[in-house]
């Protein structure tokens, strides 16, 4: 789908690519920051990377206005009922970026209080490695999540340490991207 | 230059442990100093009354209580080493007027873990008595509010006893792992 290729002024499309591409340049995203990955994920939304250029400068403070949770820094176990409230509150359809090492697998913490992988709680579409990543790694994983938007594409396991394996993640109550879709296509 | 112990004594001026030592020489176990990094194990039964000297006297004036923490001696130096009491707590208590330091412990049983709260002449002690029992289960007689103050109420055992599993996990939500 391309404005430029189009000699007429019209262009085609399916409603599915046409609403992927206006999701990936206009996410709303909420930064659960938590730790010290905050700094570089600072960094990578400040004018000098700016996050703008990709849609996405525009941090809600409220998830239930925005469709991209940025989890940044280590999540302990005491915090492990809120990010799940916080996942929750948000509206379908939504993805979640594992920022750093330690939301990812729990980094070098093997410890009592810290959550192995946010991806034990809830599904994570994007992993962004790095203690603390740089800048261009986060606009990598960014951009990567661009496509997944563009794809229609959403995670939906869990991964469950005792068996090593994903399990499917309960869908919160909600309203799916699959269902809007569906919803669009029939509707007159 | 730090003054060395035996010339200050003959100065007639005592350091905060030779005072202490003085005071309460029935109450001190052992003692330790090394270039003015004083210490003194003491009796647990004497505490109250040795940090309230430490507060009052003059010449000591210990305003400051600046850390108070727990060892567990469980399996020291590899289970070399068998200490009689299995924790001690330990207390750093600074002068701000004399700018001079002093370090007490104090040795506790396993069976029994207590020792008196410090809460009523250093309020800062509140949220260190909190930790040290959070995190090793020493309960400290008198607190106003002995409860955990980094894990959740729901956490079974204390986190930092050696005999704690160090694999273990307690989540909240997600699978037990």
């Amino acid at each position: 789908m391309s404005f430029l290729s189009s000699p007429t002024g019209f262009l085609t499309s399916t409603i599915k690519d046409a609403l992927g591409w206006a999701r990936k340049y206009s996410i709303f995203q909420y930064p659960f920051v938590t730790a010290c990955c905050g700094m570089e994920y600072m960094s990578t939304a400040a004018s000098h990377y700016d996050v703008d250029r990709f849609g996405a400068g525009f941090p809600r403070f409220s998830p239930r206005q925005s469709d991209v949770l940025f989890v940044v820094g280590t999540i302990s176990h005491k915090m492990a009922p809120v990010l799940k409230t916080i996942h929750d509150q948000m509206c379908e359809p939504k993805w979640v970026v594992a920022f750093g090492v330690c939301t990812c697998t729990g980094g070098f913490y093997d410890n009592y209080s810290t959550v192995m992988g946010i991806d034990t709680i809830i599904p994570v579409d994007i992993y962004i490695p790095g203690c603390p990543p740089r800048p261009e790694n986060v606009i990598d994983g960014l951009m990567k999540l661009q496509e997944k938007i563009q794809k229609g594409e959403q995670s939906r396991t869990l991964y469950d340490p005792r068996t090593k394996t994903g399990r499917p993640a309960e869908l919160s109550q909600g309203y799916s991207i699959e269902q809007h879709i569906k919803h669009i296509e029939s509707s007159p | 230059m730090t003054p060395n112990l035996t010339t200050s004594k003959e100065q007639g001026i005592l350091t905060p442990l030779q005072r202490v030592q003085e005071q309460f020489s029935q109450e001190v176990v052992e003692t330790h100093a090394f270039r003015g990094d004083e210490t003194l194990v003491i009796r647990p039964g004497a505490l109250l009354a040795v940090a309230k000297f430490l507060k009052t006297a003059p010449e000591l004036d210990f305003n400051f209580l600046m850390d108070l923490t727990a060892v567990d001696y469980l399996f020291f130096a590899g289970g070399r080493v068998q200490k009689e009491f299995r924790f001690e707590v330990v207390y750093h208590f600074y002068s701000l007027k004399h700018n001079h330091r002093l370090r007490i412990k104090v040795p506790v049983d396993e069976k029994d873990p207590e020792v008196d709260t410090l809460t009523g002449l250093w309020p800062s002690a509140d949220w260190y008595e909190r930790e040290a029992w959070d995190m090793f289960g020493i309960q400290f007689k008198g607190h106003p509010n002995l409860k955990r103050i980094l894990m959740y109420e729901e956490f079974q055992g204390h986190a930092l006893r050696k005999d704690y599993p160090f694999n273990k996990r307690q989540p909240l939500i997600g699978p037990q792992n």
